[in-house]
């Protein structure tokens, strides 16, 4: 797992819930951060803006734990640069 | 017959003349304008310069961030303004049965719509992907009705009225036959609006009738409406009831009329408006000759003044001399959907305390504008009847009639 996307994620989540960064880790269930359905929409779009991504619905409602998060980020980071590349070399 | 009647026994306001009702108040009767150029959005392309803004409304003052994530700032004046009204009238829902019989009916013209500039900004021009979550439901005419119900509890018939310059007329006049009709037992209800926005500030420049001097109703050297932003909510109760818990009843709410021109888009009628002020005055059951002052549309055209004081000969004759006009748009600017709401309170204010506001920046009487026009100063004098008007565009009027209390 990438340190760095680790953190910058629970620093989202953290101002996000108005919370101690240092109360969440990697192992938090998104079920303990107590949020309603709102707070997840609202939370997915802040995680988007910080990263510059898109978070396909299915894998926002299938993500149980911080650290699944991350990896999703890592995913979808990965696959951006890819497009980046391919869309580098077409031009 | 109608035995029910309706008292006003709460007042809220957020717009450029005060934040609240008690600097409103102060500010409407010393006949200040809050017409300054436009801060809030970049005027350096528009022919007109000047609006009445809302100046130091904190949200993050009033609301949670979790409300604010819901709230776009016409959703934050009506909810403010309610608060208020409420505060202010005292009312508490002891029970279900009484929330049930509380209505919300609120009104706005173009409700979020003019908060989308940002975000279209975002998509057309820098090729943003996304939009905020609650864009929909921030954004959404009733978006105010339906937080204002979560925030009281109230949850009787409630909804939004949009008919442009006459949404908060409207709005009050069907909370206020709601109550004496028998269906609820109390209500709140008025309206709010944001226009200073960049695309709404052209399309109104496109329209050719805003002035770039400042709203001089009545006045013969008049150039034009000035737009202002604000919102005010009114607690309306059926008369017994709000009697029964000692509370401040400010007015009575008496009447109420609507008609269409069924004439042209953007050009009035006398004779649409004519039928509403008598529609207004039948419903109250007062006659003409009882009415001392008029709230005006008053918008500061050429076209809605002359054709507003021909209207208000019309349904007054020789009485018209005896009837004191203003248009405080002149103070607090056009606010479109929540001119009804702020002009309504001005109206009960005016009422309660036997001193009617003025009409600002007024220069020089108009051989075409044939009224009794309160110039500049607030005048001392008690009424019997006040009337509040307002017209919008499309050709659709819709009249209030204000009585203090104790006549029937």
């Amino acid at each position: 797992m990438n340190s760095e996307i680790a953190e910058k994620t629970i620093s989202v989540i953290a101002d996000f819930k108005e919370i101690d960064k240092n109360s969440i880790s990697v192992d938090t269930k998104l079920e303990d951060l107590e949020m309603d359905s709102l707070d997840a929409l609202n939370l997915v779009f802040e995680l988007e803006e910080a990263f510059d991504i898109t978070i396909p619905d299915e894998q926002a409602s299938e993500t149980k734990t911080i650290g699944e998060m991350v990896e999703g980020i890592e995913k979808l980071l990965a696959m951006k640069e890819e497009e980046g590349a391919e869309g580098g070399e077409e031009e | 017959m109608n035995t029910r009647r309706v008292a006003v026994t709460g007042i809220g306001v957020v717009c450029a003349l005060g934040n609240d009702a008690n600097e409103f108040e102060r500010n409407l009767f010393a006949g200040r304008t809050a017409i300054a150029p436009i801060e809030s959005v970049d005027v350096s392309s528009l022919r007109f310069k000047n609006a009445a803004e809302v100046k130091g409304f904190e949200p993050s003052d009033l609301f949670e961030k979790q409300e604010l994530a819901i709230l776009k700032r016409f959703s934050q004046f009506a909810v403010a303004a309610s608060r208020e009204a409420i505060r202010d009238s005292g009312i508490e829902w002891g029970d279900d049965a009484s929330r049930e019989r509380t209505a919300i009916v609120t009104a706005t013209g173009a409700g979020g719509l003019t908060d989308l500039d940002d975000q279209y900004e975002n998509l057309y021009r820098y090729n943003k992907q996304r939009t905020p979550p609650m864009l929909v439901p921030q954004s959404m005419a009733n978006a105010a009705a339906s937080f204002i119900s979560m925030d009281t509890g109230a949850c009787g018939p409630t909804y939004t009225v949009s008919t442009a310059c006459s949404s908060s007329n409207h709005a009050i006049g069907l909370a206020f036959h709601s109550i004496r009709n028998g269906t609820v037992d109390a209500a709140i209800t008025g309206g709010s609006e944001t226009p200073i926005s960049y695309t709404n500030l052209k399309a109104w420049e496109a329209l050719r009738v805003v002035s770039n001097d400042t709203c001089r109703p009545f006045s013969r050297d008049r150039s034009g409406m000035v737009l202002g932003e604000g919102g005010a909510i009114l607690v309306l109760e059926e008369m017994e009831k709000a009697k029964a818990r000692g509370a401040k009843i400010y007015a009575e709410i008496a009447g109420f009329g609507m008609t269409a021109d069924a004439h042209h888009i953007t050009m009035p009628s006398v004779e649409g408006p004519v039928r509403a002020i008598r529609n207004a005055l039948n419903d109250a059951g007062t006659d003409p000759s009882a009415v001392g002052y008029v709230n005006a549309h008053g918008t500061a055209t050429a076209a809605n003044d002359a054709m507003e004081s021909k209207a208000i000969r019309e349904v007054f004759g020789d009485h018209a001399d005896n009837v004191a006009v203003s248009s405080t748009k002149s103070m607090h600017g056009h606010t479109l959907g929540a001119a009804g709401a702020i002009e309504a309170v001005a109206t009960v204010l005016a009422i309660h305390r036997g001193l009617l506001p003025p009409s600002a920046n007024f220069n020089e009487p108009d051989p075409e504008c044939n009224v009794d026009v309160i110039a500049n100063e607030a005048r001392e004098k008690k009424v019997d009847a006040a009337v509040s008007n307002s017209f919008a565009f499309g050709g659709l009027n819709a009249v209030l009639v204000f009585k203090p209390l104790g006549l029937v």
